[in-house]
């Protein structure tokens, strides 16, 4: 027991840091087979995102970002395949229209800019695909924890 | 107006006479002063229920698609920019409406009288000039004064879209459009997040803005779904905020700034302000407003390789 608990105290990391949660929608066809690829190829990347796989990045309904955030989310990163290359042809044009307006209506009402990030990445981007999830670590954990725009305050887990 | 009112009345009772049309929606003489509300008029007897003045303040299309059968409509600016946007969404029939287009001069704001004058009992309009008797004291306003504020930025009085027009048009005044967003937008983010804060702790999520829109016609709205729960149904600042962003979002390139939200909130909450930043969002990237040409794709419809993007990470 005592020797239990010694082993605890010399491998505790430091938990005082601030390390975010982010919860990141991948589109099955590139950004989620790019996340695959950087896995496969062994790159390291921070361990702060959560997936969720959509099929398209045309499937990422607004509420998705508006209740990852008010879940207490720290941040919210949004990945589909590049412009053209969409698997249903235009799902990520209707995307990119769409996101545009999320984007500029967040930063109106008081989001902080880097809470929400939206990116482009292919299956083939392994390598990119961390260098997205570093960048927007590192800006997230600058912003630090959710200050609660849209955060409820039991986490909206009551009643469910 | 009496001229405008008669013409109206005499249109309503040819079509419902002639059997053109099985219901005529417009306003009549509500039971509080300075508010008319929405009437359906059946019979070629009861058209003289019909009015038409600055009180008329409710959007009659949000009554358009869930009243069955022929259907005329007394349409204000906004209100056929509405009809146009339901004609496009396939919510409504062209055939199946009469569209009889008034231009509107702009309606009241009750509450900015009230506010002075206590609970109104008595009101007169005149050639401009409204004179109220009010629980603590009487006062004459002009017209201009008390126009509602999505009144005052109106650039759209004239009807888009109609079968036949009442009165004359109205000139549009040339303002520079959306200036109280772009006002909004130059603050720093500390000051709007703190006004939005206050003005979405005011909300208490009664659901008169999504009641009195015309767009709000989903059969269950994200707000009553329960799988997923996307509200908890707690009050508090940060739901409200969540409710009204997810509304504007649904509204996006939709919303035609009818104001009719505004005006059916009891706590006088600016809900316009994100309407109007995300319809000027839409103008400003993608060139379109809303209920303008039944022939014009709407915004969020299409799409072109070269739409900004902006807001990309820089990675």
């Amino acid at each position: 027991m005592i020797m239990g608990e010694c082993q605890v105290k010399v491998y505790q990391p430091d938990t005082s840091a601030f390390k975010p949660k982010i919860a990141a929608f991948l589109c099955n066809w590139c950004s989620y087979a790019g996340a695959d690829l950087a896995g496969v190829g062994r790159i390291q990347y921070p361990a702060t995102i959560r997936t969720i796989r959509v099929p398209c990045s045309g499937r990422i309904n607004p509420l998705y970002i508006l209740k990852a955030m008010a879940n207490g989310a720290d941040g919210v990163l949004i990945s589909g395949c590049h412009p053209g290359d969409c698997h249903y042809i235009s799902g990520n044009y209707v995307a990119r229209r769409k996101f545009a307006l999320i984007q500029s209506l967040l930063k109106h009402v008081g989001l902080e800019d880097d809470r929400v990030s939206y990116s482009w990445v292919s299956a083939a981007e392994g390598g990119r695909f961390a260098e997205v999830v570093k960048g927007v670590t590192e800006r997230v954990t600058a912003l630090g924890p959710n200050k609660g725009v849209f955060k409820v305050d039991d986490g909206g887990a009551a009643g469910e | 107006m009496n001229n405008i009112i008669n013409d109206i009345r005499e249109t309503a009772r040819q079509l419902l006479a002639d059997g053109k049309v099985d219901v005529v929606i417009g306003y009549e003489k509500g039971s509080l002063p300075l508010k008319a509300t929405p009437c359906f008029v059946r019979s070629a007897q009861e058209v003289d229920r019909l009015i038409w003045d600055e009180t008329c303040e409710n959007n009659l299309a949000s009554f358009v698609a869930n009243t069955p059968g022929k259907k005329a409509i007394i349409a204000k600016g906004c209100d056929s920019r509405s009809l146009v946007v339901l004609i496009q969404e396939n919510q409504l029939l062209r055939d199946d409406v009469y569209i009889i287009g008034v231009s509107c001069p702009g309606v009241v704001n009750k509450r900015k009288i009230e506010a002075e004058i206590g609970e109104i009992l008595e009101a007169t309009i005149a050639e401009g000039t409204i004179s109220v008797k009010g629980m603590e004291g009487s006062k004459e306003y002009s017209f201009a004064d008390v126009k509602d504020a999505t009144c005052q930025t109106c650039r759209y009085p004239n009807p888009v879209i109609e079968d036949i027009h009442m009165g004359v048009t109205i000139e549009v005044s040339q303002s520079t459009p959306f200036a109280d967003v772009i006002e909004m937008e130059n603050k720093p983010d500390s000051e709007r997040q703190a006004y939005f804060n206050q003005q979405m702790s005011k909300c208490i999520r009664c659901y008169a803005c999504r009641n009195a829109c015309p767009m709000c016609y989903c059969p269950e709205c994200f707000v009553d779904c329960n799988s997923p729960k996307w509200l908890t149904g707690g009050v508090n600042r940060a739901e409200n905020l969540m409710f009204q962003a997810g509304r504007v979002l649904h509204l996006a390139g939709r919303c035609v700034d009818c104001g009719a939200c505004a005006r059916a909130c009891p706590q006088d909450v600016d809900i316009r302000a994100m309407n109007r930043k995300s319809a000027k969002d839409v103008l400003v990237m993608y060139h379109h407003e809303a209920g303008i040409s039944e022939t014009i794709k709407p915004a969020l419809n299409e799409f072109s390789a070269d739409d900004p993007e902006a807001f990309l990470v820089k990675e």
